[in-house]
């Protein structure tokens, strides 16, 4: 994609394939989840079985962290001379506290210990520096299924793919990890801002969907009184700063521990959740949902998500919605603005100028003519708008 | 020159290719970027070498495609569009060149696709073999992730923690000078093993060390590292205190990156039967043009790459060369990193219309979550003018940490130098030496008025005396680099001719006046005409001075600022013209910028006009009493 001011000559016209995919809004799809392990192990289940979301899948044991003791230093002898000191041998079991290397000297009078410092295997026991490596015992690592759904793949030792129809929404950036809970709309409309007092006992273990904004405050309450999660259009910056007790540099999350998962559908400020996404939410209230908020916008692009596993009953009949396609947009697109100064804006394609146009900056960039809701017309640059899957 | 000797190694006037390259006649480079994939096609004109086109597509490194060939034919099929030329063919690039016509007669790459080539280096003392660890592989192209000493001040458990989490491409280990330490060695040596790091790309292959320290040391490196890792022993980077040699540690890092990490990369098994020319990181490929540029012109430079991801800072002073890479300060990616890195504060200062710090915070917190968009809008453009100044000063700020001497050498010490013990802890690099200035990347390369990228270069690097500016027109240096390798002649004329762009001179009295008034007084000549005028202490005067013009300048700055001369002293020269001209630049050095900010604003919106920096219409409105925060 071109850059920002990027003046383009008349050779990289039709380079610029600026545009940016739409966010995932769909009532019926079907979803994949891959759940592997980190090192190899085993799998729990077959192909073909029927999971739960919090159903183990695969399982593994990681190394356990590796302690570096100099006994050679701790005995006041040269590394090299260390192994007849060493009272457990290598590959040999520890537990904390045990004495593993020992030196007496002068008939006695001096004596000098060194003991494990935690439980593990002796791993190393070297005779150039002195030093002797414990590793701790090997830490069990388990995966959940996450969605509800069949297992469609088994990759032998590495895990499993769980195959659900689902109603997906895809949010623009979020914090915090998987959780499962159900749905609970605390707005009524999608403008409407997320305040403490819209927070109370019975949010606690719920997936709370508010409109445009949460506010600092609701956020802080909201952890304190044990939601699972927020999905909302936008939240300020400095608010996120405080929730997280930091500020992040590069967008890469997930691993946060704030015991809220937050994910926002716009982006920073207060923006206005769009209606579908909104009532494709409402329409699922008090129903089972998979959040996760982990983001990572560069190198394998992961956006936050809600999906609520669909019943055989409640899709029969219906047609999963088509996946988007690149550079599709034509006159009569629906698109939606995602940069000032129109940031938000909604409206359809009027007519896609072939020529360059000049734009405030003085760049020329490949623009898009659009007619807004409210029936004015803007001239933006392609690369600002991304296209609302209806 | 290194990498020509290392291709030349590997053979890169082919098995195919039949033509000696002072006969070639067309040659097609790309960049397979982490974004975008960029083609250029140069071809010789009248006996000389020219850029001819350039194609553009998205990288196709990550899912769905996995396949980096892909991305590399759309871009091609852009240039094939544009010229006529057929270039492609079911195999890939039509190469040689047919009896028809058809086809290249050279095709080469570079890539930085999938985070370039991430690096741990680890050495025993942390300013002295480590820092030259990092130097060397910061040199070879590479993105350094940690630094791993004795004395870096960790617990041996958290040096382990940490290597267990990274998961880099390769690792280079150095320690001790031949026939020093081996303790020391095998700690750190145990340590890695230990820790037992994992390959970030393909799972099961041995992850490639270079080791790279005292050589007594190598049995017991190989005893501990032989059994689980790909390990390549190299000379050592610190044979001695005195000397730092680099050279064997890069060869095999660029050796490595080929036979392991790229052969791991998708597509890049097929991307590399299409070319003979090893494929070479892109920075790499940046900072062999940088070089070429300070041996050309045997000048003292500073180039800078500020791209969406990351900023790498070049030197060449007094022939020696220096790169680092921020892996974290970008303009799209990382926007939000300069922002966290700078603070906010620091961002403020450079924008010129009144507006709450949180909505410039919402604003870069949006770039980042939808990386592709552009400015629209002026006021947006100066915000992300502004955040680009801190990212060139903080790129520039980390360079210096590693453009200084060696450590541990010794020294004779004279009285004067007792009263300066921190100097060996600072930069060698002294603005008031250095002679060219030069950027490339995204918003440089495509800034819609080149007065922007020269303010942009001066502010974030500030530079003193008499510097000329220089950027790279439609980025092209990656792609020169890598040519230079096989034809240097050609990647030089191209250089000259379609790539650099002359921005112009810069002269900056360095000192401070403590009252308004009159900095300097100068005389340009050029073209039979002269002007003589006086520039105010805080202000900026531009004399338009044409691309390949010489003018014959006299230079008289007040007593306490020096252009070179030191405090006071008179200077006469010649100076290069360029796209903007002569910039007087007399805001001070070093440059203080008003805490108050209505002062703060008035000043920048002057400086931007002198410089003519963007269109006056954005002047009024800014200046106009309603407008608050731009659009």
């Amino acid at each position: 994609m071109s850059g920002f001011g990027h003046r383009m000559s008349k050779e990289e016209v039709s380079v610029a394939h600026a545009y940016t995919p739409g966010l995932k809004v769909k009532r019926f799809t079907i979803v994949s989840k891959t759940r592997r392990l980190p090192i190899p192990g085993e799998v729990l289940v077959k192909e073909g079985e029927t999971v739960t979301h919090d159903q183990v899948v695969a399982r593994t044991q990681v190394p356990g962290d590796i302690h570096l003791i100099n006994v050679a230093n701790g005995l006041g002898v040269d590394p090299e001379e260390v192994g007849p000191f060493m009272l457990k041998k290598l590959k040999e079991q520890v537990t904390k506290n045990e004495l593993i290397a020992k030196r007496t000297s002068f008939f006695g009078l001096f004596k000098s210990f060194v003991y494990a410092p935690s439980d593990g295997t002796i791993e190393l026991i070297s005779e150039v520096t002195g030093q002797v490596a414990v590793r701790e015992p090997y830490v069990p690592v388990e995966i959940t299924a996450y969605i509800p759904g069949k297992v469609i793949d088994v990759m032998p030792r590495q895990g499993v793919t769980v195959r659900t129809p689902a109603a997906l929404v895809q949010g623009i950036f979020g914090v915090g990890g998987e959780a499962h809970a159900n749905l609970k709309m605390v707005a009524k409309s999608p403008d409407e801002v997320l305040t403490p007092e819209r927070i109370d006992s019975s949010c606690e273990g719920k997936v709370l969907v508010g409109g445009s904004l949460v506010t600092g405050e609701a956020l802080s309450k909201a952890a304190k009184i044990g939601v699972k999660g927020i999905v909302v259009g936008g939240v300020e910056d400095e608010d996120l700063i405080k929730f997280l007790g930091y500020e992040i540099g590069v967008a890469i999350t997930g691993q946060e521990e704030v015991g809220t998962t937050l994910i926002i559908t716009e982006g920073f400020g207060k923006m206005k959740m769009p209606s579908r996404t909104f009532d494709l939410l409402k329409s699922f209230d008090g129903r089972e949902a998979s959040i996760n908020g982990a983001t990572q916008i560069r190198a394998g692009v992961i956006r936050p998500e809600i999906v609520i596993a669909l019943k055989d009953t409640e899709v029969k009949g219906l047609v999963e919605e088509e996946e988007e396609t690149s550079g599709g947009m034509a006159p009569g697109t629906p698109i939606r603005v995602i940069r000032d100064p129109y940031f938000g804006a909604i409206g359809r394609v009027a007519s896609l100028p072939v020529e360059l146009q000049v734009v405030e900056t003085e760049s020329d960039v490949r623009v898009v003519e659009i007619e807004l809701e409210d029936g004015r017309r803007a001239i933006v640059p392609r690369a600002n708008v991304e296209i609302i899957e209806e | 020159m290194r990498l020509a000797k290392f291709t030349e190694r590997r053979g890169t006037t082919s098995q195919r290719q039949t033509k000696k390259p002072e006969e070639f006649e067309i040659m097609l480079v790309t960049d397979v970027g982490s974004t975008t994939t960029k083609a250029r096609l140069f071809k010789k004109k009248s006996n000389e070498y020219r850029f001819v086109s350039s194609g553009e597509a998205p990288t196709t490194v990550e899912a769905p495609f996995e396949d980096v060939t892909r991305g590399v034919r759309n871009a091609v099929r852009e240039v094939e569009e544009l010229t006529g030329l057929l270039l492609l063919e079911e195999e890939g690039i039509v190469w040689p060149r047919k009896a028809n016509g058809e086809g290249v007669d050279l095709y080469a790459t570079t890539s930085s696709a999938g985070g370039g080539l991430q690096m741990m280096v680890a050495g025993v003392v942390k300013t002295m073999s480590a820092e030259s660890a990092e130097r060397a592989a910061l040199g070879a192209g590479a993105i350094v992730m940690d630094v791993i000493a004795v004395d870096d001040e960790r617990m041996p458990h958290q040096r382990i923690e940490r290597i267990r989490t990274l998961r880099p491409d390769m690792i280079l280990l150095a320690g001790g000078t031949d026939g020093g330490t081996i303790t020391h060695v095998a700690e750190i040596t145990e340590l890695i093993a230990a820790a037992e790091p994992r390959a970030r790309l393909g799972i099961g292959y041995e992850l490639p060390i270079v080791y790279a320290g005292n050589k007594d040391a190598r049995p017991a490196v190989s005893k501990t590292l032989a059994d689980k890792f790909a390990l390549r022993v190299v000379d050592n980077i610190r044979p001695v205190l005195e000397l730092e040699n680099t050279e064997p540690a890069r060869d095999a890092i660029h050796e490595l990156f080929m036979e392991h990490v790229m052969s791991h990369a998708p597509g890049y098994d097929k991307l590399m039967k299409w070319t003979d020319v090893p494929i070479m990181p892109t920075p790499a490929g940046e900072g062999r043009m940088f070089r070429t540029l300070a041996e050309l012109r045997r000048v003292n430079v500073i180039g800078v790459g500020l791209g969406g991801a990351t900023t790498n800072v070049y030197s060449i002073y007094d022939g020696k060369f220096v790169r680092t890479v921020s892996a974290n300060l970008g303009m799209s990616y990382s926007i939000c990193n300069v922002m966290k890195e700078a603070t906010i504060d620091n961002i403020m200062r450079w924008v010129p219309f009144d507006i709450e710090p949180v909505l410039i915070r919402n604003r870069l917190r949006n770039k980042m979550i939808r990386p592709t968009t552009i400015p629209q809008t002026l006021e947006e453009l100066m915000v992300e003018h502004a955040v680009a100044r801190e990212a060139l000063r903080l790129g520039f700020q980390h360079h210096k940490q590693l453009a200084r001497g060696l450590r541990g050498v010794q020294r004779v010490r004279e009285m004067g130098d007792i009263f300066e013990q921190s100097a060996e802890l600072e930069t060698y690099i002294d603005m008031m030496h250095v002679d060219f200035l030069a950027g490339t990347g995204g918003l440089l390369s495509h800034a819609p008025r080149r007065a922007q990228s020269a303010l942009l270069l001066i502010d974030g690097f500030q530079p003193e005396g008499l510097t000329r500016l220089a950027q790279d027109s439609v980025f092209m240096m990656p792609h020169l680099g890598v040519l230079s390798t096989v034809h240097p002649q050609a990647a030089l004329e191209i250089f000259e001719k379609d790539c650099l762009v002359r921005l112009g001179t810069c002269i900056a009295p360095k000192g401070v006046l403590k009252e308004e008034g009159s900095a300097l007084s100068f005389k340009v000549e050029a073209e039979g005409r002269i002007m003589e005028e006086n520039v105010a202490f805080g202000s900026i005067k531009v004399v338009p001075l044409d691309s390949g013009k010489i003018a014959k300048l006299v230079l008289s700055p007040v007593k306490d600022l020096d252009v070179g001369r030191g405090p006071g002293h008179g200077l006469e020269t010649t100076v290069e013209g360029g796209v903007v001209g002569l910039i007087f630049d007399c805001r001070g050095r070093p440059l203080s910028i008003s805490e108050d900010p209505a002062v703060r604003r008035q000043r920048l919106l002057e400086w931007f006009q002198a410089m003519n920096m963007y269109p006056e219409a954005v002047y009024e409105r800014i200046r106009s009493p309603d407008v608050k925060g731009g659009s």
